[in-house]
């Protein structure tokens, strides 16, 4: 099982030792390290409620660990008033009573760049591909059109880091072939770091550079696997011997992830 | 199989003709049947005016009527525009502080559900008529939208709320961006029910100043009318009242279409 090599790059965030307890109760994580470092595209692969989303929204600022503590690089510390990253939800979350374009453009007004928004509303569209429905409404989109949107807001302040829970899991299966392929184009040309949580080993194989498994719940860092193939990555890839390869190694991990828990 | 496709292939036009003329429909043959009785029975107006009879009086007395429609609607429209600022008002003040909310909502709701006829004669004891009329209209409209906003208020999706904290909105951010469009479906609902209301309040405190001696709206003309035994002109006032509640009510509808028929389920007519 290849573990993936200690890079020399500081982390852009260290999540270490981080333990989350819900005031009813259920431990979500125990003792979770996490480094991700700048440019990579991790994922988090892991049962349903094994706490990948909790990690993902402490991450982001969105809830405190209860123990353990997140370090930011100190270049990202410093602009952390919001912090510049991206978040896109497993539900498109789009305002209903707004436009697409008024969707996009949310990010910038909130934070008080409405004037300089346009240019960059329309640019973000542009690289989702959905320039020419910028006056639709959320409801007139279809399900992977409403997800592009909210990519496209998430891209729209031109974050460092992009954190994704789940995004294309409610669409259908070429759907989210395309969108996979979109997305790394995305990061590809845009060079941001992505952390992506799934509970799809395929998905996560075709995608990541780097999957971390966790455990069921409570969640800690189970493994770490490398898939070294090379970008970019498209159709040939998903049919390659490499990639079940790796699918089957990503699959025995999880699997062991769940045993490793079901004894304790 | 057949016999289903054929009744859900009933074209949409179709089906709106019906719901406009079925009701039409009733009416014309309500008042057909309703004249028809009064002739036939012989029946006097001082007991049952016609609907000929009702009709003419309406315009006939069209000089005193149309005067106090206006007095009435005024009140009306007074009344739901203040109990739609006072509803919403304080459903947002309730949402910022839940101190405040703890503090005043049981009042709210004892003014609700204790009967407005029952508070108008106290009301008329201690302001001045016109305020009098105007406070029942609100007591009673007030309470659904306030109640219908705080709901609405509270119905934001958590994801939305997660992403303007992620974004470092401000509250005043939040309440307008977020809460307020999020609950306008609820808004409109609760004004909605509001416009009827505040027309029944005016009426009622009418009714209550009438018979305290004093009043010139429509309310008050059927309690006169009903001391002079003219039911004709009763009736033509329960009309005109009828005509103006049915009137608030499409025009809440209208409005409420007019703004949500973009992005709501509600105002959305699905393809089948």
């Amino acid at each position: 099982m290849p573990v993936y090599p200690s890079k020399s790059s500081a982390p852009v965030v260290a999540l270490n030792s981080v333990g989350k307890t819900f005031a009813n109760g259920v431990v979500a994580l125990a003792r979770l390290d996490l480094d991700v470092r700048p440019g990579e595209f991790v994922s988090l692969l892991g049962p349903s409620g094994c706490g990948k989303s909790t990690a993902l929204r402490i991450i982001a600022g969105l809830s405190e660990p209860t123990s353990g503590t997140v370090e930011w690089l100190e270049a990202e510390a410093a602009s952390a008033g919001p912090r510049r990253l991206g978040f896109v939800f497993q539900e498109p979350t789009l305002m209903p009573w707004a436009t697409v374009a008024a969707n996009v453009r949310l990010p910038l007004k909130l934070a008080g760049l409405e004037p300089s928004a346009q240019a960059r509303v329309d640019a973000a569209l542009a690289r989702v591909g959905l320039s020419g429905f910028a006056q639709s409404y959320p409801r007139e989109l279809s399900g992977g059109m409403k997800m592009r949107t909210s990519i496209a807001r998430a891209l729209v302040t031109e974050p460092k880091l992009l954190l994704m829970d789940e995004p294309f899991a409610a669409l259908d299966e070429i759907t989210r072939f395309r969108l996979n392929n979109d997305l790394l184009a995305l990061w590809r040309s845009l060079g941001k770091t992505v952390v992506f949580v799934t509970h799809s080993v395929f998905e996560s194989v075709y995608l990541s550079q780097r999957i971390v498994v966790m455990t069921r719940r409570p969640g800690r860092v189970f493994a770490e696997l490398a898939i070294d193939a090379p970008y970019p990555r498209d159709e040939r890839f998903r049919t390659s011997a490499d990639y079940v390869g790796y699918c089957r190694h990503v699959s025995e991990a999880l699997a062991s992830a769940s045993d490793a828990t079901d004894q304790r | 199989m057949s016999k289903t496709r054929a009744k859900d292939e009933r074209s949409p036009v179709a089906d709106r003709m019906l719901r406009v003329l079925l009701p039409i429909a009733m009416l014309a043959l309500g008042v057909v049947l309703w004249e028809l009785v009064v002739r036939v029975g012989d029946i006097p107006p001082y007991v049952l005016p016609g609907p000929h009879l009702v009709f003419s009086t309406l315009i006939s007395d069209w000089a005193v009527l149309g005067a106090s429609l206006f007095v009435t609607l005024t009140t009306t429209l007074e009344g739901f525009l203040l109990a739609a600022a006072g509803g919403v008002g304080l459903a947002v003040l309730f949402n910022q502080s839940r101190l405040i909310e703890y503090s005043l909502y049981p009042y709210a709701v004892i003014l609700q559900v204790t009967p407005v006829v029952a508070i108008a004669p106290l009301l008329l004891i201690y302001l001045p008529q016109q305020a009098a009329v105007l406070a029942c209209a609100w007591i009673v409209a007030f309470f659904p939208v306030l109640a219908n906003t705080t709901l609405g208020l509270r119905s934001v999706d958590h994801n939305l709320t997660d992403l303007f904290r992620l974004y470092g909105a401000t509250r005043r951010q939040v309440l307008w961006e977020l809460k307020l469009p999020a609950a306008l479906p609820y808004i409109l609902g609760g004004l909605k029910i509001a416009g009827g209301l505040s027309l029944i309040g005016a009426v009622v405190a009418e009714i209550a100043a009438g018979s305290a001696g004093a009043g010139s709206g429509l309310a008050y003309r059927i309690v006169e009318s009903g001391y002079r035994l003219n039911i004709p002109r009763m009736f033509a006032a329960l009309l005109l009242l009828s005509v103006a509640g049915i009137m608030i009510f499409f025009a809440l509808s209208f409005v409420s279409h007019l703004l949500l028929r973009r992005w709501h389920e509600s105002a959305i007519v699905r393809e089948v």
